[in-house]
């Protein structure tokens, strides 16, 4: 039981255990506030996107922070998974009352389609590396965004009817259109709750963490401090990579199946460059590698323009100014030794007393 | 002291090593990079036991040898065997399964991580566990990763690391540094181990000590190794064969004695004798 005790609080796993206990006390208190006070409607609505781009920055860091490649396509693989699981979900409702076994479903279809996909690109883009890998990426995005604009795709009693051009699917009386172009998915029945995506980022936090502490986390994080070094004690370079690409491609894919099933109406257009971007942002400025930072930087930077929403046009100029502030002060040397020096001091009065001689 | 003998292919290896497979020989060995030649007609033998040192005035060709041998360049020709099999095609992962390990002129650590993780890093391949059972940490990612541990302790140990198990490697004492890229490189299980410039650095004293490691490695891991030096009396005490590099050719081969006498080495690399203290 101590033994026990001393592994969740030791050095090396110490920021995991803060995880997961930001993530289950942050869902008590906001359950606890809406079950007694209550909460207003527009922050009900940002519960469930707020899970989602934890999940998908989440999953952005394992490729960017972990394995240390820029990736910029990461709402590609959002796109993936959220029109997957839509799809899904549609083509079940007849047959499967229960919500939540829908849901379950279509963010698992979601994350495998999209983990394929994954497997598909990495084997490109891995063969690049920098800046090259990023334009691939950000090729690949577009390139999804592209192609889900142009799918028309009904289901009615003869079957599903699909096509490139809008006309070409006529359905029979009773039936559905699921994806009719640049307008997507439309008349989705909301099927995503704040529970789910609690437990989709406890299950990504799960992932990510159990991954980074075995021998592949190793093998990943070698291969991007030393690619030579790494080779010359028989690290595969290209596997290695690729694993944490396709994981990463698996949970963005969830994520994005959660948000699909979300609203009642989703475009593609929606899974656009910008948002990759806006992922990308909550991971750097959360901290390469730190997953808790993460979380953090995605809860405030998600939730922050809309708390500025009452400014109206001053909205975006306020927050972009915040988003450099930020910047500034998490590069500034000095300021980081002291919250350095100060998370020592903390440690070292806590750790006292529950003797720490697990080495 | 070191008698040599001569293989039936007329290379001549130490007595101790004729009756098996050398550890490694290559063949006309060579590289160009665009018009230049670097390294021309390499051949080596070297027995499964043996120190050799391959020396040369900057400039030689003798990193570039090491990056053919690890295939991190690819040869423009020749043939390169390791205890028999021909790595002349394989990638620079399997040159290293094949028995291949090596270290940097310039230290290559994965410095971000623990001393522990590098050499448990270098122990992958010889662990056995998937992805799945890695998220859902199975009995047996427990199973594996407590023996792992152990046998990366176990190999710390030998070299006096096991109390910096846990510190970052970046931060380490450069003679450290050197040492666990060693130990990195032994932990693969290598049979022919390749260190480049290891005494880079390194006071008489540390140099000492890494001679004592050095022979220590060798009879307690069984291993052959070559080593590239600058440090002639360290290259003089350790090595029972000698290879001179100069403009990316031998220019002579022997024992520490043939080379110390030897007339065209000393005109391209020794300038005059001298007296080592």
């Amino acid at each position: 039981m101590e033994k026990m005790f001393k592994k969740i609080f030791d050095k090396k796993h110490i920021s995991r255990t803060v995880s997961y206990l930001i993530v289950i006390v942050g869902y008590i208190i906001i359950q606890l506030m809406m079950n007694t006070v209550g909460i207003k409607n527009l922050f009900k609505s940002l519960l469930v996107p707020t899970c989602c781009y934890i999940v998908a920055a989440l999953s952005l860091n394992l490729v960017v922070g972990v394995s240390g490649e820029l990736s910029l396509g990461h709402s590609g693989f959002m796109s993936v998974g959220a029109f997957a699981g839509i799809l899904v979900s549609g083509l079940l409702e007849p047959y499967l009352a229960m919500g939540w076994l829908r849901l379950l479903i279509a963010m698992l279809v979601g994350g495998v389609i999209a983990g394929i996909v994954g497997l598909l690109i990495s084997i490109p883009v891995l063969k690049l590396q920098g800046d090259y890998l990023a334009i691939v990426t950000l090729a690949f995005c577009q390139i999804i965004k592209s192609l889900l604009n142009n799918i028309y795709l009904g289901v009615d009693n003869n079957g599903l009817h699909f096509s490139f051009v809008q006309n070409k699917v006529v359905l029979s009386n009773g039936g559905r259109m699921l994806l009719s172009g640049p307008m997507g998915a439309t008349a989705t029945t909301r099927l995503a709750t704040f529970t789910a995506g609690f437990l989709l980022i406890l299950f990504a936090l799960l992932i990510i963490y159990n991954l980074t502490y075995s021998r592949f986390g190793r093998t990943i994080m070698a291969a991007r401090d030393n690619r030579i070094a790494a080779e010359s004690v028989g690290i595969h370079i290209r596997n290695t990579k690729m694993l944490a690409f396709v994981i990463s491609a698996i949970l963005a894919g969830m994520s994005g199946a959660l948000f699909g099933l979300n609203y009642s109406t989703l475009q593609p257009a929606k899974f656009d460059f910008n948002l990759s971007i806006l992922i990308l942002v909550y991971v750097v400025l959360g901290g390469l590698g730190n997953m808790t930072g993460t979380i953090f930087a995605t809860i405030i930077l998600y939730v922050l323009p809309e708390l500025l929403r009452g400014l109206q046009d001053y909205r975006m100029l306020i927050y972009s100014m915040i988003l450099i502030l930020i910047m500034l002060v998490t590069n500034n040397q000095s300021l980081k030794e002291k919250v350095e020096a100060l998370i020592l001091k903390i440690k070292t009065r806590f750790l006292k007393k529950g003797s720490v001689a697990n080495d | 002291m070191t008698k040599l003998v001569q293989y039936p292919s007329g290379a001549y290896v130490l007595e101790r090593d004729a009756y098996s497979t050398p550890v490694l020989e290559t063949y006309h060995l060579g590289i160009d990079f665009g018009g230049l030649s670097a390294v021309n007609n390499f051949n080596i033998i070297v027995g499964p036991t043996e120190i050799s040192g391959l020396i040369g005035p900057n400039g030689a060709g003798k990193t570039t040898v090491f990056n053919l041998l690890t295939k991190v360049y690819q040869p423009s020709k020749g043939t390169i065997l390791v205890n028999g099999h021909d790595t002349s095609k394989m990638t620079t992962v399997d040159v290293n399964k094949a028995g291949v390990a090596r270290t940097f002129q310039n230290i290559r650590l994965f410095e971000k991580m623990s001393v522990i993780d590098n050499v448990k890093v270098a122990m992958n391949n010889s662990m056995h566990y998937n992805p799945l059972s890695a998220i859902f940490r199975t009995p047996k990612y427990y199973r594996e990763e407590k023996r792992i541990h152990q046998k990366a302790l176990e190999l710390l140990d030998i070299f006096n690391m096991s109390d910096l198990a846990n510190t970052e490697a970046g931060s380490l004492p450069y003679g450290a540094q050197r040492r666990l890229e060693i130990v990195r490189a032994l932990a693969t299980k290598p049979s022919l181990l390749l260190l480049d410039e290891p005494a880079a650095g390194m006071n008489p004293n540390e140099t000492k000590e890494l001679m004592a490691t050095i022979r220590n490695i060798r009879d307690k891991f069984n291993i052959a190794i070559i080593l590239i030096e600058h440090d002639m009396s360290l290259v003089m005490n350790i090595c029972e064969g000698i290879a001179v590099l100069n403009y990316g050719r031998i220019i002579a081969k022997g024992t520490p004695k043939d080379i110390q006498n030897n007339p065209v080495v000393i005109e391209a690399y020794l300038g005059k004798p001298e007296k080592e203290d």
